[in-house]
């Protein structure tokens, strides 16, 4: 199986020079979702051990979450009580009692995540377009193109012809992966403090566990 | 000189009241550059969350804290105006919580010394008891001044003070 290409989203001019360092990756996957196997199972339960109060009270301190707080900030959202990705598993994982496996997509874009403070979503990559990146919306402009409306100026990750979901939010419907995907795009974003390889090895995490276990 | 030809004295003309040309407000071709400002606004509240997460883990186990800054509907580009208001807001939340800190550390404080004095004299502190949380740590431990032997102690004037240690168990 040859390796996946590591491909650079584009950044529009605007956000661009808002936000010099924000960039967005994404990788394509030849893999489908399912049942989690026991090894990522494991693998998961291992992680969950790893949490402990003390962790994740401090966990907003680490460089990494810290860089994604101070984003999270700077462009509107409370992280207090928008969580960034990292510290929701976190939270959750202290209120369950462990990170619980969803499916083996949803346990790989946990493990990712959890491993390295970089969030990773993915969409169905038959269902997007080649080029993605990070945009400004535009007024009267919706979701996925003709779904929920979108408020103006929100930060979208975007193909060339339609928003795909909000930066963090909701993703569109009709381009998240499902039971029939065969081919995905795991996507994440690089904001300022965030070392590129951070980011890399997130893509990198997520991509082998997916594709370890077809 | 006055224009006595005319018939009439020619008035002087009022140089407070005309404007050279030169001097006329000329419209911005260009828009200000705001992008220095936005810069040192982002930077400003960089550095303020900072802050707010250093002191969010000072606090830590205390309870009771607002840490919340309402958010401005992002994610999306701030205006500076937005951008101005949030990092106001950010430095007030700050100042707010490193002052209730600072109480809550004095009173903490305060009720070390006590469990200090009702270890050397707990004839003075009858029945007063102070708990981890009463002194900012986590833990359900507390210290308790009771009579030895009940009402015997009581009585006779035998205080001591109970130190129990850890939670309940769960159910």
């Amino acid at each position: 199986m040859s390796e996946p290409e590591l491909r650079e989203g584009w950044i529009e001019v605007e956000l661009a020079e808002e936000f010099p360092e924000l960039g967005l990756d994404f990788v394509h996957v030849q893999a489908r979702s399912g049942r989690s196997p026991f090894t990522v199972r494991e693998r998961l339960r291992e992680l969950s051990d790893r949490f402990t109060g003390s962790k994740v009270v401090h966990m907003r301190q680490d460089p990494v979450p810290w860089a994604y707080r101070v984003f999270f900030r700077q462009v509107g959202v409370d992280p207090d009580s928008d969580r960034t990705p990292v510290e929701r598993i976190a939270i959750e994982r202290l209120e369950r009692g462990g990170l619980r496996s969803q499916n083996l997509l949803g346990d790989a874009l946990v493990v990712a995540t959890v491993e390295t403070g970089v969030p990773v979503i993915a969409f169905d990559a038959d269902k997007v377009g080649e080029h993605l990146g990070l945009r400004l919306s535009q007024k009267g402009e919706a979701l996925d193109g003709e779904g929920r409306p979108l408020s103006a100026r929100q930060i979208v990750v975007a193909d060339e012809d339609r928003p795909l979901s909000v930066l963090f939010g909701e993703i569109a419907e009709k381009r998240g992966v499902t039971r029939r995907t065969s081919r995905m795009v795991l996507v994440a974003l690089r904001v300022k403090g965030v070392p590129a390889i951070s980011v890399e090895e997130a893509l990198w995490t997520a991509s082998d566990l997916l594709r370890a276990h077809q | 000189m006055p224009d006595i030809a005319a018939g009439r004295t020619a008035k002087p003309p009022r140089a407070h009241h005309v404007r050279s040309p030169s001097l006329l407000p000329v419209p911005p071709r260009t828009a200000p550059d705001e992008r220095p400002a936005r810069r040192t606004m982002l930077e400003q509240i960089a550095r303020l969350e900072s802050e707010l997460s250093q002191l969010f883990c000072s606090t830590w186990p205390r309870q009771g804290f607002e840490w919340s800054v309402s958010s401005r509907g992002g994610p999306r580009v701030l205006s500076l105006a937005e951008l101005e208001a949030l990092r106001d807001d950010l430095a007030d939340r700050l100042s707010q919580t490193r002052r209730s800190l600072s109480d809550r550390t004095y009173v903490e404080d305060q009720n070390r010394r006590r469990i200090e004095t009702m270890l050397l004299e707990p004839d003075q502190h009858k029945w007063v008891r102070v708990s981890n949380e009463d002194i900012g740590e986590p833990g359900c431990r507390h210290w308790h001044v009771r009579p030895r032997w009940g009402v015997l102690g009581m009585l006779m004037s035998w205080w001591r003070v109970r130190i129990s240690s850890g939670c309940p168990l769960a159910i």
